[in-house]
């Protein structure tokens, strides 16, 4: 499988509904047998990017290419895309086998190499022996599966993903993402994304884009958009973040109230910055004498049993509201004072990220 | 205490029931009175008469003109059918794909004829298509015809104007069964690789067909009980089982002859249906989610 892999590049697509921005110029390039998630909050625009792909909506201006093709005015039946839907998208009227096999007969591929086809893709999700069921038999899960090996049956060049775990519990979820993510690696196929849940992108993506109001904000490996935000949508977009509005002192220092921090990263310029605190990056002071480290003292206000971490909810001098994880381990009860009682954290230069404030 | 609670709930359960029937008897009472008991009195009146006798259905099994119009019934009512189909089915589809606005404008087209009565829409479709009627004048006037065409007065005008009377009850449940149909699976359809025809074919089409058994059940039925169109614009000639049952009664004031007809009718579609049902799935194309 995999052998008509082709990169995708979107060229300054935009489109609008009436007065309505739904995408704003974006442009974004995916590497053959990439996975990219396309992640956002609703009305970001990331459907609407799916549907340019898919050609089921056409761009008002920009154009979508497969490989060397300009594929902008193609219609979907042409693309050779295999596209995994919300809901599944299953023919009511037709068995798991008869599913499997739309696109072969749409295609007019020989009969006679339909079974071999439709075992393969069944067995490569785990449903071998699936093919008399009817639809209405199958749970979520296996739904899923089933819209899964007839997007995959026919080697598409491209699979699109709408959402496609949403509906499933959050168990089955999790199982499911770990599969996807090494089905991705078996085919070797270029899968898009899109989804509305960090952490689903995070787990299984090559790189994520993050989109806000129909504009690319952000493309990066994970671990670059969770430690490297652009701006502080980003930051609070992915993982958990507290924003913290500071000033600018000089290139390695900023001013939270009266407290100055020093960051080993660069400080943008600008007057609209914000500090992104990850709960994980705080930590609960030692006492150890170590004077590169950034203090901050406040109190308690909450703390909060999480199973396998403590939240901690404390509130600087002037009001302003921070968090910090802990792992649930003894040694940690030990250190939290109780709840209005005073707590300094420690937030390394390294973790201290400052980045400009987001328009609204 | 404890050998009473045996009798006490039986005595519940039986008082349960009594409610029940006493809730659903104005529905039976109903539907005795105004099914079960004139039906009844129809095969009584078409067996009996001064003593029991089947005369009337000898008749009707003896004498070709109850056959040829039983047959030109039937023929009628599965021309009008089809017909409608095939006019109703783009309306209807038409109806589904369209955005909500344009959805709402064709199907007030497709009621309006409704809010006028069908004696006027049939004394419409006969000025339209009379020797003198408009439809006439206007090829007469572009020279494609020297003579009137005979338009009304036989079975083409019966056959149109039923077919337009007849139209909504196609429409409507088609239209129903059309909007459920989710838009997603067009969608996959086309991302799959199916062309706009195959994904029709093959998705929309058999995914529509309960409409379509809901439709053209509705208008057959309807058809062959069908009295003012044909009586106006078959013109005599295209005496349909309903016309004879009015004649039996009005001309020669037999009603035993005029029961054995609609009885005979009765059961003949219920035959109909019994055979239809054995070959086609109904309880699939029905039952499917």
């Amino acid at each position: 499988m995999g052998s008509g892999v082709e990169s995708v590049e979107i060229k300054s697509a935009s489109k609008h509904y009436g007065a309505v921005v739904a995408l704003d110029n974006v442009t974004l390039s995916v590497a053959p047998r990439e996975f990219v998630s396309l992640l956002g909050p609703s009305g970001s625009g990331k459907t609407t990017l799916l549907g340019l792909l898919g050609g089921f909506i056409q761009p008002t201006s920009g154009s979508i290419h497969f490989g060397e093709r300009d594929v902008t005015l193609e219609p979907p039946h042409k693309r050779n895309i295999g596209v995994v839907f919300q809901n599944y998208a299953l023919f009511p009227h037709m068995s798991v086998g008869e599913n499997v096999a739309f696109p072969l007969r749409a295609r007019r591929l020989p009969k006679a190499d339909w079974p071999a086809k439709v075992r393969g893709a069944l067995a490569m999700v785990g449903l071998a022996g699936y093919e008399e069921r009817g639809v209405a038999q199958l749970s979520g899960g296996q739904r899923q599966r089933v819209a899964l090996a007839r997007a995959m049956i026919f080697e598409p060049r491209l699979i699109l993903m709408d959402e496609p775990l949403s509906a499933l519990d959050k168990q089955l979820r999790e199982s499911m993402q770990i599969e996807l993510r090494q089905l991705h690696k078996r085919i070797g196929a270029t899968i898009i994304y899109v989804t509305h849940d960090q952490r689903e992108a995070l787990t299984m993506s090559d790189r994520v884009a993050i989109l806000k109001d129909g504009r690319l904000i952000q493309i990066d490996k994970p671990a670059q958009l969770h430690d490297h935000p652009a701006d502080s949508f980003v930051a609070s977009f992915i993982g958990e973040a507290s924003l913290l509005p500071v000033r600018r002192i000089d290139s390695g220092s900023v001013a939270l109230g009266p407290a100055t921090l020093r960051s080993a990263r660069a400080i943008p310029n600008g007057d609209a910055l914000m500090l992104a605190v990850h709960s994980e990056k705080l930590l609960i002071d030692d006492g150890a004498d170590n004077a590169a480290l950034n203090r901050l003292t406040g109190t308690v206000t909450d703390v909060v049993y999480q199973g396998e971490s403590l939240r901690i909810f404390i509130a600087l001098p002037d009001g302003t509201a921070l968090s910090l994880r802990q792992p649930s381990h003894h040694e940690a009860y030990r250190r939290i004072p109780p709840v209005g009682g005073p707590l300094t954290v420690t937030l390394h230069p390294e973790d201290t990220i400052i980045v400009p404030k987001a328009a609204e | 205490m404890t050998h009473s609670t045996p009798d006490l709930s039986l005595r519940h359960h039986r008082r349960e029931q009594g409610l029940m029937l006493a809730l659903a008897s104005p529905a039976l009472l109903v539907i005795l009175l105004l099914i079960v008991l004139p039906v009844g009195w129809l095969a009584w009146q078409s067996i009996y008469h001064d003593g029991f006798t089947l005369e009337n259905y000898r008749r009707i099994f003896s004498e070709a003109i109850y056959w040829r119009s039983f047959s030109l019934t039937f023929q009628i009512s599965l021309l009008v059918t089809v017909l409608a189909l095939l006019l109703g089915y783009p309306i209807a589809y038409a109806a589904s794909v369209v955005p909500k606005g344009w959805s709402v404008l064709i199907l007030a087209l497709v009621i309006l004829p409704f809010w006028t009565s069908v004696l006027v829409r049939a004394y419409a479709w006969l000025a339209l298509l009379q020797r003198t009627g408009v439809v006439n004048q206007f090829l007469q006037y572009l020279g494609v015809i020297d003579e009137p065409l005979a338009l009304v007065h036989n079975t083409f005008g019966t056959v149109v104007a039923t077919v337009h009377i007849l139209l909504p009850f196609m429409v409507l449940p088609l239209y129903a069964t059309m909007q459920k149909i989710p838009h997603d699976l067009m969608q996959a359809g086309a991302s799959l690789g199916g062309s706009p025809s195959h994904t029709f074919w093959r998705i929309f089409l058999p995914l529509s067909l309960p409409g379509v058994l809901a439709g053209t059940t509705l208008v057959f039925v309807l058809c062959l009980g069908f009295y003012i169109t044909p009586e106006l614009l078959g013109g005599g000639r295209t005496v349909m089982v309903s016309l004879l049952v009015s004649r039996n009664v009005e001309l020669y004031d037999q009603w035993g002859a005029a029961s054995a007809v609609g009885v005979v009718l009765l059961l003949s579609v219920l035959v109909i249906f019994l055979i239809v049902g054995r070959f086609i799935p109904l309880d699939r194309i029905l039952g499917q989610k």
